[in-house]
């Protein structure tokens, strides 16, 4: 049953793996906790899911599973032979066996036959199994005829209602493939290594050849440590339709601001036009006209848009199509002079890359873009670094 | 010396946590403990250290943290120096291996805990640079050609403030907890910790404007647990009367000292904004 748990999780789509779950039955066979549900619940948490993002699906998972239990009938049959072995055979590693052997088989099985055994005599007692101290993590698997509650409606437990069923890390909850980490790791692509700033590293050639002039008296040598010496500026739309994209802007938003020490970011809103702002909160207060961005970073800089390219092509070809004010140039017109100024440019764009050939403008600004666009993902983000890292 | 760790007098501990930290105890693993900024990581390897009567060694990592530093390094400069000068250490380099924090916890001759804190600062790699040497509790030393292995696991913990910055492979060796910010309750009983003669009315009023506060939407920090400790030293200290919180009638109110609480311009405008409007709206 606990292997049926394991298979439960992975269908609900957590990432847990079998060096993990091996970790549960071992905890369990070191009999780390005592036979209490929610004991279970804490430990099987603590050894299985590894990002609290993650917590609130596990809980959800956990909640349907030990309700689930109790609704299946004759589970009872089943023996706990029967479904180790089917753990061994069939998601097993030779190693991960060989590890579980390891445990101590023998006194696994025996401790799995004691719990069943307990149960059934507690339940011909006639108590109340759970309320009289909580389950056995082994037994909660339906070899008590009546299985476990629980969930709200089980009462008499430590709490009224589960821990499990009260999704506390609702909020904490995410399920954006792309990480933080991932994309720092495709960010890594545009890099360019030199020595600046503090001295902090001995340079150990400057060093012998120093001391060697200095009649062998020691000349210490000092230099820099290597650093990513790219240079970013960023655009960041948030114009309204991209607020279905926030969180995985705010992710690429927070890796970039790791991976790279000089980066000079802006906001705009759906294109860009004469000015920008830095401060999205205060955006009257700190807005900038473009030429002068233009004009403050060098053309070694690396351009990096990162807008949905979505809105009516007006906007882009017209003057005056700004949705928010009167733009006496066209958008397309300012996004030329900036691809002028930046020849390492390309455009991000969070929307699904197979809908782009149906949005007008997507299509005009790839245009304009010589089809540096790449799609928020991490094959579109190393695309995109791999062609900015080339000699421009 | 116990190995179950029932919290302390100095440290309130939940029962999960409790469980998590005895669990990872007992198998050996590392835990990696996760949560805002304030709600006790780094105190729990302390406190964990001083209720089992263990040394604690302690590894703060910087941006610049390699992990060879927790290991050792080799200090050729001074060698070179030492040469320089006719030094006869100088003959054996094993006067220039300089031990970091894991070696000397290695070699201590009695089981201990290692704090790893704040390992998200430390460059992507750092953890997978680590995974060998923390699995087999073991490294070799190339310039002496030593092995050097733990005479006694250490119980490791290892805190992080980040999101998903740690690589698979480390994740799937630790046991994982993650401190939830505490809620009323836990937090009257951390307060109790530090403070055990507070005024009770006092106490009440001033958590509810703490998570009132904490409950502001757009925050660029929200004030933790450690503010919400210097605000109260600074409220008992003035002898500020509970009444004071709140403006009659239970509306907001700029509270005293606000400063302890907000430390970001910004925060502090934006709370006086709406507390403008709240009196605005009556
Ligand atoms: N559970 C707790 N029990 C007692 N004090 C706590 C607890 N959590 C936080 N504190 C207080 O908050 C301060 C900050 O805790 P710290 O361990 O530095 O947080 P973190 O490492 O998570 O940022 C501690 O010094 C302590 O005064
Ligand atoms: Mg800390």
């Amino acid at each position: 049953m606990l292997t049926d748990f394991f298979l439960h999780l992975k269908a609900s789509k957590l990432p847990v793996s079998t060096k993990e779950f091996l970790t549960l039955l071992e905890a369990l066979q070191q009999g780390v906790i005592g036979p209490s549900i929610d004991d279970f619940y804490v430990l099987a948490r603590a050894c299985l899911v590894k990002d609290e993002a993650h917590y609130d699906k596990f809980d959800r998972a956990f909640g349907v599973f030990f309700k689930g239990v109790t609704a299946i009938p004759g589970l009872e049959a089943e023996i706990p032979e029967d479904w180790l072995r089917r753990v061994t055979q069939t998601h097993l590693s030779p190693a991960d066996r060989a590890k579980l052997e390891k445990l101590g088989w023998d006194k696994l099985m025996d401790e799995f036959r004691k719990r069943l055994e307990e149960q059934k005599e507690h339940h011909s007692g006639g108590s109340k199994w759970i309320g009289t101290g909580g389950s056995s993590p082994f037994g909660a698997h339906g070899y008590h005829p009546e299985g476990i509650r629980v969930g709200p409606e089980s009462a008499g437990n430590r709490t009224a209602v589960k821990v499990w069923d009260q999704r506390q890390y609702r909020n904490l909850d995410d399920s954006v493939a792309l990480g933080t980490r991932n994309i720092k790791v495709a960010l890594r692509r545009l890099r360019r290594f030199a020595r600046e700033g503090a001295v902090e590293e001995l340079d150990l050639d400057g060093t012998i050849s120093a001391t060697a002039r200095n009649a062998g008296w020691l000349d210490l040598k000092m230099r820099p440590e290597r650093h990513n010496s790219v240079k970013v500026l960023m655009f960041f739309d948030v114009g309204g339709s991209m607020d279905d994209h926030i969180k995985v802007c705010e992710e690429l938003f927070s890796a970039v601001r790791g991976e790279f020490k000089h980066l000079e970011y802006f906001y705009f809103h759906n294109c860009v036009y004469e000015s920008v702002w830095r401060d999205n909160a205060r955006r009257y207060a700190t807005k900038q006209a473009l030429l002068d961005v233009l004009h403050t970073y060098g053309p070694d800089y690396k351009l990096i848009i990162v807008g949905d390219a979505t809105m009516s092509p007006y906007e882009l070809v017209a003057p005056g199509g700004s949705v928010e004010h009167f733009n006496e140039e066209p958008g397309a017109s300012w996004l030329r002079r900036l691809l002028d100024a930046y020849p390492g440019a390309c455009w991000i764009n969070p929307t699904h890359e197979p809908s782009w050939p149906y949005r007008q403008s997507i299509s005009l600004i790839r245009q304009i873009m010589a089809d540096r666009m790449y799609p928020l993902t991490i094959d579109g983000l190393e695309r995109a670094m791999r062609q900015l890292s080339r000699k421009q | 010396m116990s190995t179950r760790f029932e919290g302390t007098d100095q440290y309130v501990a939940t029962s999960d946590l409790m469980l998590a930290v005895n669990a990872a105890i007992r198998l050996q693993r590392p835990l990696l403990i996760k949560g805002e900024p304030g709600t006790g990581k780094t105190m729990l390897a302390e406190e964990v250290a001083s209720a089992l009567g263990l040394p604690l060694f302690q590894w703060h990592i910087k941006s610049t943290t390699k992990a060879q530093q927790g290991l050792y390094e080799y200090d050729a400069v001074s060698r070179l120096r030492d040469s320089q000068l006719g030094d006869d250490k100088v003959k054996d380099i094993g006067n220039y291996i300089v031990q970091g924090v894991l070696w000397k916890a290695f070699a201590h001759d009695a089981p201990s805990v290692v704090l790893i804190d704040e390992i998200d600062k430390a460059d992507i790699e750092f953890p997978n640079d680590l995974l060998r040497e923390l699995d087999r509790m073991e490294f070799h030393v190339y310039e002496t050609q030593q092995t050097v292995k733990a005479k006694h696991r250490p119980i490791l913990f290892i805190t992080s403030n980040n999101e998903k910055e740690l690589p698979d492979a480390f994740l799937r060796r630790c046991f994982f907890h993650y401190i939830k910010f505490p809620d009323k309750e836990t937090m009257e009983k951390i307060v109790g910790v530090h403070f055990p003669d507070i005024r009770e009315n006092l106490l009440r009023a001033a958590l509810e404007v703490f998570f009132e506060l904490r409950d502001v939407p757009g925050l660029k920090k929200k004030p933790t647990t450690s503010e919400l400790l210097d605000w109260l030293r600074l409220l008992a200290a003035e002898e500020i009367p509970a009444e004071h919180l709140r403006a009659p009638g239970g509306k907001p109110v700029v509270p005293p000292l606000a400063g302890a609480l907000l430390k970001n311009e910004q925060d502090i405008a934006l709370f006086e904004r709406l507390v403008a409007m709240a009196k605005g709206n009556r």
